[in-house]
């Protein structure tokens, strides 16, 4: 019996060396590197520089801007989150899987376009200007819940969406008013759901770079937009490398909290793959429905701005902006728009699977627990460890590879293979904090009756496991699909001229001079949208067919 | 019923895993290490047509990689710390901004292109070290420039100079790209600095107080708070280059709505050098040859909205009439602005950010 678990423990462990070693290489190597840097003078090991720029007042003003707008971003978009969530996975009506696909858009649309319709909006010209928003954090942290609410709604959603609903029923039945039945059964049930996807939100925020620039008016800097500005202009390695560390500081003692919450809250819950969970809306659903009403939208108004101005050449309406991504641009591009999208949808394939390989690996390693504290806390840190990337600056990650990765046998820094991995690595976080609290929430006596039944380990996955995780897999592939679509900030950095994205494509089109080449990108930000749309509206569909069917 | 259903699912299923599986091709590229290709270093706007590049093949039998990285900024930043193990052959797109730190560092070998043409000596560095190492290829004029039509409209005479830009007849007018987040907002600091000298903190105190409005970068004040870019704006002065109002010319027009101011203007120089290192030293030398000839400077304007070193080599017909740079640009020598660089960045931060 004893030879068994440690068996079974062995074999856990296993499961976790791809992942690891694929983290070391491409996120630990190259971040140490970069930071060393800092450390190291020509005299040797000399931290006084790091440890002089931790105390400068600047920082702290940056750090506690930092901390604050993107603390005040997660909880605006929770709040908000949660009842678009309820409406678009617990209500039955027609076009919510359309809806579903609707939402994770501005996850996927490029900073500086989304920047610019942003701007269009709330500039003292735009139909917003009287708000008087241009250049302040109300704009930053407005831009912040527009690109992160599809975190929240395709996180909670999936671990929401087949939750068993007769325990609220019987709440309800009772004597629970509507308010005492969430606030009693629904919200503790969801809670690690909910702290999973708030503390992807709050790392996207702490690392937002673009946003901040672009609708701050450069009146405000972050952790991230000032080691951009240390490393890219003031080559001031030193000062770069203190916050850096000063980063991986707050992400760690935030991840480490995140880990303890969610794990006082963690419980067995009944989940039902076979019922249909989600059922017609009513009268008392009309608050939630408002909310997702006006949520909805505000995520198209920018959006719609886009639409509008990509389909206008000299003031007139035409389509001549899409006719041209056949073509390079007034001499902007090296290849066709086309050309960079079929490159974007081969990378997001390659980026896709590389994620859903070593996501699951994680998923499974992180959601055993071990009865000895010890695994359990290599568990926990393990489980930390991966969502790291997502917190540490990209600018010191992408010259960390070029400072490391420049030698045999990883002599990886012009390999068109970084693209993918790069990617992979941004959707690996999310792919875990989909599948895992699912995983986890499943019950373990299931898997030890299965067990003790004479199932081999895989059989017990296959059989109890994959019943109740195949939706969220799904929808965690997605998102994969849809961070790997978007991402830019890696991807500029590692991507071949001749093969770039669409992303890289419209950041080269928006920044050269001429209408045409700021029609065009308009009109690729719009594509891109759009087959985001088609993709997800694809997984949802399959996701969502009646299990009884097969 | 169902079973319908579990049709189409299955053929979705098939459909997207032949999907995947047709186009997951990340494929070991085969033109890693080429003894004849070389690899060029440069910054974000780089373009070269094909055509141009097949000539340099035809003559010397090498081909041209590529490699942009980032602004001028970050090539230089990034040339600096892969020193020893060089990301390239050649580094193009350094400019009179960056290039003492490039020099300073020693990531450059010694080579100036044979058989410059003779206006091309007028570019050169002053530092005769660092004129060994880079050779001059192209400039372009950072100016501020004005929406003609606006101010017609609004029958209000343009302004002319930097400090007409602190008038508050132009209150709440102008808009430009921070120096710390953008070259050519770089440029037009040293532009003031040029020009006022030690007293540039107070122009810029002035100018801030006039309203005058920061963006982070070049597209987003062009874009959307330009009146005069196409996105119904309402700032009708805008930093931007000399090159940019030919590409205002209205469809079906004879000329330009905008035009730039050029008493405003910093020249911005962009040089070629040989990394120190290089793989391919002789594909190196043979291209910064290739690139201060006639086929490759005529080529400039068109593919990278910059001008040729070269004064003989024509330009584009709306350039040559639309298009005049600077008689007296601003310019600040280049070893000032390596010393000073950081000091003026941080002065200026906290000017624009009270």
């Amino acid at each position: 019996m004893l030879s068994n678990r440690a068996r079974s423990g062995a074999a856990v462990a296993a499961l976790a060396v791809l992942p690891l070693l694929s983290l070391t290489v491409f996120f630990v190597v190259p971040v140490a590197g970069m930071v060393a840097r800092g450390f190291f003078s020509d005299a040797g090991f000399d931290p006084t520089g790091v440890v002089e720029v931790l105390g400068r007042e600047r920082v702290h003003r940056v750090l506690w801007f930092t901390l604050w707008s993107a603390g005040t971003a997660t909880l605006v978009t929770v709040a908000v989150g949660l009842p678009v969530t309820f409406v678009l996975y617990r209500l039955r009506f027609p076009g919510r899987r359309l809806l579903r696909a609707f939402v994770l858009v501005p996850f996927v649309m490029p900073t500086v376009v989304v920047g610019v319709a942003f701007r269009t909006l709330l500039s003292s010209s735009g139909p917003l200007g009287v708000l008087r928003l241009d250049g302040t954090p109300v704009a930053i942290i407005a831009a912040m819940v527009f690109f992160n609410l599809a975190v929240v709604v395709f996180t909670v959603g999936s671990f929401w969406e087949n939750l068993d609903r007769r325990r609220e029923e019987a709440a309800a039945a009772l004597g629970a008013s509507p308010w005492q039945v969430v606030r009693t059964v629904t919200l503790p049930a969801l809670g690690p759901g909910i702290v999973s996807a708030a503390s992807v939100v709050f790392l996207f925020c702490a690392t937002a770079f673009g946003v901040v620039l672009t609708l701050g008016g450069l009146r405000y800097a972050t952790v991230e937009t000032e080691i951009y500005l240390l490393t890219t202009q003031f080559l001031d390695l030193r000062a770069a490398a203190g916050l850096s560390v000063l980063q991986l500081l707050v992400v760690s003692s935030l991840l480490y909290l995140a880990q303890r919450t969610r794990g006082r809250r963690e419980q067995a819950l009944d989940r039902n793959a076979e019922r249909e969970s989600s059922r017609p809306p009513r009268r008392r659903d009309v608050p939630a429905l408002t909310v997702t009403a006006v949520v909805l939208v505000l995520l198209a108004a920018p959006l719609a701005t886009l639409v509008v101005r990509s389909l206008q050449v000299d003031g007139v309406w035409s389509t001549r902006n899409y006719r041209d991504l056949a073509g390079t641009g007034d001499g902007a591009l090296l290849v066709p728009a086309t050309t960079a999208l079929a490159n974007s949808w081969r990378v997001a394939v390659d980026a896709t699977l590389i994620a859903m390989l070593l996501g699951l690996l994680v998923s499974v390693v992180v959601s055993r627990r071990p009865r000895h504290r010890l695994e359990r806390r290599g568990i926990a840190l393990l489980d930390g460890l991966f969502m790291l990337p997502l917190g540490v600056s990209a600018v010191t990650l992408g010259f960390g590879f070029l400072v490391t990765l420049d030698r045999p046998p990883l002599d990886l820094r012009s390999s068109a293979v970084l693209v993918p991995i790069a990617q992979a690595l941004v959707a690996l976080p999310l792919v875990v904090r989909t599948v895992a609290p699912v995983l986890r929430s499943v019950d373990p006596r299931q898997r030890q009756a299965a067990a003790s039944m004479g199932a081999s380990p895989a059989r017990v996955l296959v059989t109890v496991d994959l019943p109740t995780v195949w939706r969220p897999v799904l929808a965690a592939t997605g998102l994969a699909f849809a961070v790997s679509l978007g991402e830019f900030g890696a991807t500029s950095f590692l991507a071949r001229p001749d093969r770039p994205t669409l992303p890289v494509v419209i950041y080269q089109l928006i920044s050269r001079p001429g209408e045409q080449n700021f029609g065009m990108a308009l009109a690729a930000s719009v594509v891109l949208a759009m087959v985001t749309i088609v993709v997800l509206g694809v997984v949802e569909r399959v996701r969502t067919v009646d299990v009884g069917a097969f | 019923m169902h079973r319908l259903r579990a049709l189409t699912v299955v053929a979705a299923l098939t459909a997207g895993a032949g999907l995947f599986a047709g186009c997951s091709v990340t494929a070991p590229s085969g033109d890693g290490e080429q003894d004849n290709q070389v690899v060029v270093a440069t910054h974000d706007s780089w373009a070269m047509s094909r055509d141009v590049l097949r000539k340099f093949t035809r003559a010397t039998g090498y081909t041209v990689r590529a490699e942009p990285n980032g602004d001028a900024g970050q090539l230089t930043n990034k040339l600096v710390l892969t020193k020893g193990s060089p990301i390239a052959d050649v580094a193009y797109g350094i400019d009179n901004t960056f290039a003492s730190r490039a020099v300073d560092e020693g990531v450059l070998a010694d080579y100036r292109a044979k058989d410059q043409p003779a206006s091309a000596s007028a570019y050169a560095l002053d530092d005769p070290d660092a004129a060994k190492k880079l050779t001059p290829v192209d400039y372009g004029d950072v100016c501020v420039n004005i929406d003609d039509v606006w101010f017609r409209k609004h029958d209000l005479t343009p302004p002319r100079t930097l400090d007409d830009l602190a008038d508050p007849d132009y209150r709440n007018l102008f808009v430009t790209p921070g120096a710390s987040s953008s070259s050519p907002g770089l440029a037009f600091l040293l532009a003031t600095i040029a020009e006022y000298g030690d007293r540039w903190p107070d122009y810029w105190e002035r100018l801030m107080a006039n309203g005058t409005k920061l963006t982070s970068g070049w597209s987003d004040a062009y874009e959307v708070d330009f009146s005069g870019g196409g996105g119904n704006g309402d700032r009708p002065i805008v930093l931007s280059y000399a090159s940019s109002p030919p590409f205002t010319i209205p469809e079906g027009g004879q000329r330009p709505t905008t035009s730039s101011l050029l008493d405003t203007c910093f020249r911005q120089v962009e040089y070629a050098g040989v990394l120190e290192g290089a793989r391919n030293p002789e594909g190196a030398q043979a291209f910064i040859d290739f690139m201060t000839h006639r086929d490759f400077q005529e080529a400039l304007p068109d593919n990278m909205y910059v001008y040729p070193v070269d004064d003989h080599a024509s330009l584009p017909p709306t350039w040559a009439e639309f298009a005049h740079t600077a008689a007296r640009p601003l310019t600040v020598p280049a070893a000032d602005i390596a010393r000073n660089r950081d000091t003026w960045l941080r002065q200026w931060s906290d000017i624009t950010s009270r």
